[in-house]
């Protein structure tokens, strides 16, 4: 005997072939079962396989290990799932059947048969529901020793990290109209839209539509067909092992595809117009001694067993009945050759316990004390009907006695207009109504030609919803009214728990004593007990238990179903692994015209936004040198660049940037910084004016596209009476600085139309001319590196041939490109912040020593009230704060680059310490061969020659001297004025 | 996700536009006091009903326009074309 292979009316469970059955008996698979060899068909699950060879246990519970069956044989049932190779959590119930599965119970240490956290289960009362939370909370300094012990009792599966990783994916989909479920209802719905006109997009949470009419007789196996049959003529796109997840505004659905276990999961967004919930009804479980013994199982779990996979899992079997699905499983198993007892519950007959050895029923104890001999023992008392993704629009489910279950509540009856009251939610079939399987396909029929009908008048009111549609003469066609005939409601006894006590949630352990117990304690709300006992929290997400709770609270309360109400339903409906959430990304990566050529040239990237740039070519450090004793060309076409034209050109610059623009000469260009309304630094760059009405200013690569937003606000909302236009031209040039002593010397051999002297094209100053044969390139002269250098922005589809003749006729001066990292060195050396490494989101402009450059003479410019106030206001009470300051700094030991974002600390009285700074920037200058750094400090300790302490992440304190000057080399900037 | 009415594009997801903020007169920057001022750039009304906010349709035409959505139940109103066009202030940064 092995794990989970009960030795009583073992071996083959399998019945000889049945008319319906879903598996290949011609293709035999493969497959283990805790390391043992076992044999299936094409077609079972891993549950039906496993019962079919007469496995009754298959797992251990959560808390107290009991061991546990099958219950549902589906996609819910709360005890079966596995591990299947290095995936985890594995639904056995609905995972379909592969060669050479390896198959492992979970939560079960050493073995099924013998687990040693069984011992739990002696202490069961121990385990009472908050047991954990009362016993484990102090002392607290504890919580980690505990912690690693109970991480040992945590059930769920292992993940492997060793697995391949897989890639999933995601898709949008617009359809008309989606139906959520592909019973009899949601199929005739899908079918009568589609015919209407619809795109439909229907979602099956199993693997074949159809419903509880597959596991049926033949004639109910028929009308499945003929439905599926019509939908798919009717051009309904069906996906099946699907579930609608969530339901959000205006019907934004989220579908996750399954890929049929183990394939690529597909989470599709849909914008539907209608959403038809077809979803059906599940069967609930009867709380009562022994319920969660193996061999307890509900009726559409056993006439799935039986019907769709040929396995019997009982021979003496009692049917506790409270309705025909009851009825029809007691027919089913008499058919397939087993001993049957009906005990009908509808003439108030009940069952209170299911008793035998540890991991079985031998006997079923009835209501009058009869006891029953039985290995199997199945209830049919009732229904919870699926609600979820109706709440989700803002339908509450409305308890009715004499139905014994929820329904939707009807449109208008619930407070405020919810979307589902405006039409565009509709329920059809067993959610809604009872009634024979024609009326329930009629009913769908009817919701899905409402949902057409409804959709197309929405697509009409989409089609006139726009200013440039053409304008509509006609009235509005009036919203389809709903002239449904209603679906009735058939009486049905309220059965929930009998006399005894038993499992409430299966997934949770969590029993109708402990429910008590919580209610006694005073959790009597039910969102409150769900949280105590961790009820409705498990694989099963309520589906199963949430009415038993709701019901045992309600007992125990002493108030009515309707009065405790359901928990809350959220999203998701059915799990979603994190991987399909993952799924593919959609953002976009951007490259310059010059990337080919930067590959070739052996670069290695890195990440700038959405940018891909060189970060290097192999050495940054020898890039920097050349460029200070040479000529290097670096690639900075993902600077923004905005084309600004019109006489009000110079009002917008105005508004801007903080400094002045009224008097730029026309050939000159001008650094300036913008900031927000509260004064923060939003962005900087310089703006050249290349004619009279015309400039051309560049932002920050990072900052290209939201000051292109920023601009247009401002033009659209606060001044559209200007007359100046904006156009983003980043992608339109290849922009290409070329720095470095030599830069004028290889310009000259490539540029015949500008005089480059430098007294004709000076310092701050741009020009307009032809580089290697290209016209119409835009050449500003300035100085981020410090060197000598000319920016050129060349028509975007010449960049490579510009950067190859400038390698080409630059060889014997020393040409050689440099990269962001080269290019960052210099800049630090030359301190020039950047903005969003040495600012952030409160760095006002005086922070990073802006005085200078801000005109309040002005009358506006965007934050002049917070930098006046800043600038003017007087400090002390009431005042402004002190700003922080940016400063240069220089470590003590020259060799010791402190990493970014290291705290500077200051020593208190009392000789505590405090937080002064960051440090902002710091690279190794290969220029001064020592450590240099930019750093933001509290003003007091700001000042040229101040002593400051440095903490890395080890703790450890470093010296460090700030800086007179920003600039660590060549702060009169005599090298880039040559 | 909710459907945003943009006037000149039609419905498009919110993931599409911007919501830049309620609505509110931009005070004088040359005369303004502190507290003004940061009236303006920080205060939401946010009530729980209808709201005056503009949304700038970020992927779609890239303007700027004005609608009325109520807060606590996520509807809009529709506004006649132009409302942003002239003499309508900024949103808060």
């Amino acid at each position: 005997m092995s794990d989970g292979w009960s030795g009583r009316g073992g071996g083959d469970a399998r019945l000889p072939g049945r008319s319906g059955e879903v598996i290949d008996r011609t293709s035999p698979l493969e497959f283990t079962w805790n390391g043992r060899a076992v044999s299936g068909y094409a077609g079972d699950t891993i549950v039906s396989a496993l019962a079919a060879g007469g496995c009754r246990v298959f797992s251990r519970s959560m808390k107290y290990h009991r061991p546990r069956g099958i219950l549902t044989a589906d996609y819910w049932d709360p005890n079966t799932l596995v591990q299947v190779g290095p995936e985890p959590n594995v639904r056995a119930g609905h995972r379909l059947l592969t060669a050479g599965m390896a198959v492992s119970a979970q939560n079960a240490w050493p073995s099924l048969r013998w687990d040693a956290k069984a011992l739990t289960a002696l202490g069961g009362r121990a385990l009472s529901a908050g047991f954990y939370y009362k016993t484990f909370m102090r002392p607290r300094w504890l919580w980690p020793a505990y912690e690693r012990v109970l991480a040992r009792f945590a059930p769920g599966g292992v993940i492997d990290p060793g697995d391949a990783p897989r890639r999933h994916d995601k898709r949008y989909a617009h359809p008309d109209v989606v139906v959520a479920g592909g019973g009899p209802a949601g199929l005739a719905a899908a079918a009568a839209a589609a015919r209407a006109g619809s795109r439909v997009l229907l979602v099956e949470h199993e693997h074949t539509p159809g419903g509880h009419l597959r596991w049926g007789d033949h004639d109910e196996r028929a009308l499945a067909a003929g439905l599926i049959d019509e939908a798919h003529a009717a051009g309904v796109e069906i996906l099946t092992d699907a579930t609608v997840c969530g339901r959000w505004e205006d019907n934004w659905l989220s579908i996750v595809e399954r890929g049929g276990g183990g394939g690529p999961e597909r989470l599709t967004k849909a914008r539907a117009k209608v959403l038809i919930v077809a979803a059906g009804l599940i069967e609930r479980p009867y709380v009562f001694a022994g319920n969660d013994r193996p061999g307890v199982m509900l009726s559409q779990g056993v006439r799935r067993l039986l019907n769709l996979w040929a396995v019997r899992p009982g021979t003496r079997a009692v049917v506790l009945s409270a309705n025909e699905a009851g009825d029809t499983a007691a027919g089913d198993l008499d058919a397939a050759g087993a001993e049957v007892e009906l005990v009908d519950a509808r003439v108030g007959r009940t069952v209170t316990a299911a008793a035998g050895p540890r991991s079985g029923v031998e006997r079923v104890v009835l209501s009058d004390g009869t006891r029953l001999e039985a290995d199997l023992l199945v209830t049919a008392v009732g229904w919870t009907a699926p609600t979820s993704l109706l709440n989700m629009a803002g339908v509450r489910p409305i308890y009715d006695p004499s139905a014994a279950r929820f329904f939707p509540s009807s449109p208008g009856s619930s407070p405020g207009s919810s979307p589902a009251e405006e039409g565009t939610v509709l329920s059809a079939g067993g959610l809604a109504g009872d009634g024979s399987l024609d009326e329930l396909v009629a009913h769908g029929e009817a919701t899905g030609r409402l949902g057409a009908a409804r959709a197309a008048t929405l697509a009409h009111r989409l089609q006139v919803a726009t200013a440039w549609a053409a304008p509509v003469q006609a009235p509005e066609p009036p919203f389809p009214p709903d002239e449904r005939a209603p679906l009735g409601r058939d009486p049905h006894p309220e059965l929930y728990r009998s006399s005894t006590d038993g499992m409430v949630d299966l997934s949770e352990d969590v029993s109708s004593r402990d429910l008590r117990n919580a209610a006694a304690e005073g959790f009597d709300s039910v969102e409150l007990v769900k949280r105590w006992t961790t009820a409705t929290m498990g694989s099963a997400q309520g589906k199963l238990e949430t009415v038993d709770v709701v019901a045992t609270l309600a007992e125990a309360t002493g108030s009515t179903i309707a009065e405790v109400g359901t928990t809350t339903w959220r999203p998701p409906y059915a799990p979603v692994t994190l991987a399909a959430l993952a799924g593919r990304m959609f953002e976009p990566v951007r490259i310059s015209s010059l990337h080919d050529l930067h590959v070739a040239a052996g670069m290695t990237p890195i990440g700038a936004g959405q940018w891909i740039r060189p970060d290097h070519y192999g050495d940054a450090e020898a890039e920097v040198r050349n460029v200070r004793a040479n000529v290097g060309i670096i690639d900075v076409s993902p600077l923004g660049k905005l084309d600004v034209q019109g006489p009000d050109a110079p009002e917008l610059l105005s508004l801007l940037y903080v400094n002045k623009w009224r008097r730029l000469a026309v050939g000159s260009v001008r650094y300036g910084v913008m900031c927000a309304e509260d004064g923060v630094i939003l962005d900087d760059g310089v703006t050249g004016r290349l004619g009279e009405d015309h400039y051309l200013m560049s932002t920050t690569s990072s900052g290209a596209g939201a000051i292109e937003v920023w601009i247009q606000n401002w033009l659209q909302t606060e001044h559209p009476d200007w007359r100046v236009r904006v156009t983003p031209v980043t992608d339109a040039y290849t922009s290409v600085n070329v720095a470095g002593p030599r830069s004028r010397a290889l310009l000259r051999r490539l540029v015949d139309d500008v005089d480059l002297d430098p007294d004709a094209f000076e310092y701050m100053q741009v020009r307009r001319g032809t580089v290697a044969g290209v016209a119409g390139c835009v050449m500003w002269r300035i100085g981020f590196t410090g060197e000598l250098s000319y920016e050129l922005h060349v028509p975007a589809g010449h960049g490579p041939h510009v950067w190859e003749a400038l390698l080409v006729a630059g060889a014997d001066l020393g040409v050689a490109p440099f990269g962001l990292e080269a290019q960052r060195i210099m800049r630090l050396e030359k301190g020039h912040f950047i903005v969003g490494q040495d600012t952030d989101a409160l760095t006002k402009a005086p922070t990073a020593g802006l005085e200078w450059l801000i005109k309040l003479d002005k009358e506006d410019f965007t934050g002049r009230p917070e930098l006046q106030w800043a600038l003017e206001g007087e400090p002390g009470a009431g005042g402004p704060p002190e700003l922080p300051r940016l400063v240069a700094v220089q470590p003590t030991d020259p060799g010791y680059v402190p990493p970014e974002a290291c705290q500077i600390v200051a020593c208190e009285l009392g000789g505590s310490e405090r937080i002064i700074g960051r440090i902002t920037s710091s690279r190794f200058s290969p220029t001064l061969e020592r450590s240099i750094c930019l750093a933001q400090v509290e003003a007091e300790h700001a000042g040229a020659g101040t002593e400051l302490t440095i903490v890395d992440v080890t703790g450890r304190r470093h010296t460090a001297v700030v800086m007179a000057h920003h600039a660590h080399f060549d702060p009169e900037g005599e090298r880039l004025r040559v | 996700m909710l459907l945003v009415p943009c006037p000149h594009c039609g419905p498009r997801n919110s993931a599409d536009l911007t919501l830049v903020g309620e609505i509110g007169p931009r005070p004088d920057p040359s005369a303004t006091a502190p507290e003004e001022w940061r009236a303006y750039l920080y205060e939401e009304h946010n009530p729980a009903g209808w709201t005056r906010e503009t949304w700038h349709c970020r992927t779609g035409c890239g303007r700027f326009f004005v609608t009325e959505r109520h807060r606590a139940e996520n509807r809009f109103r529709h506004q006649p074309l132009g409302a942003a066009a002239s003499g309508e202030p900024a949103g808060s940064p």
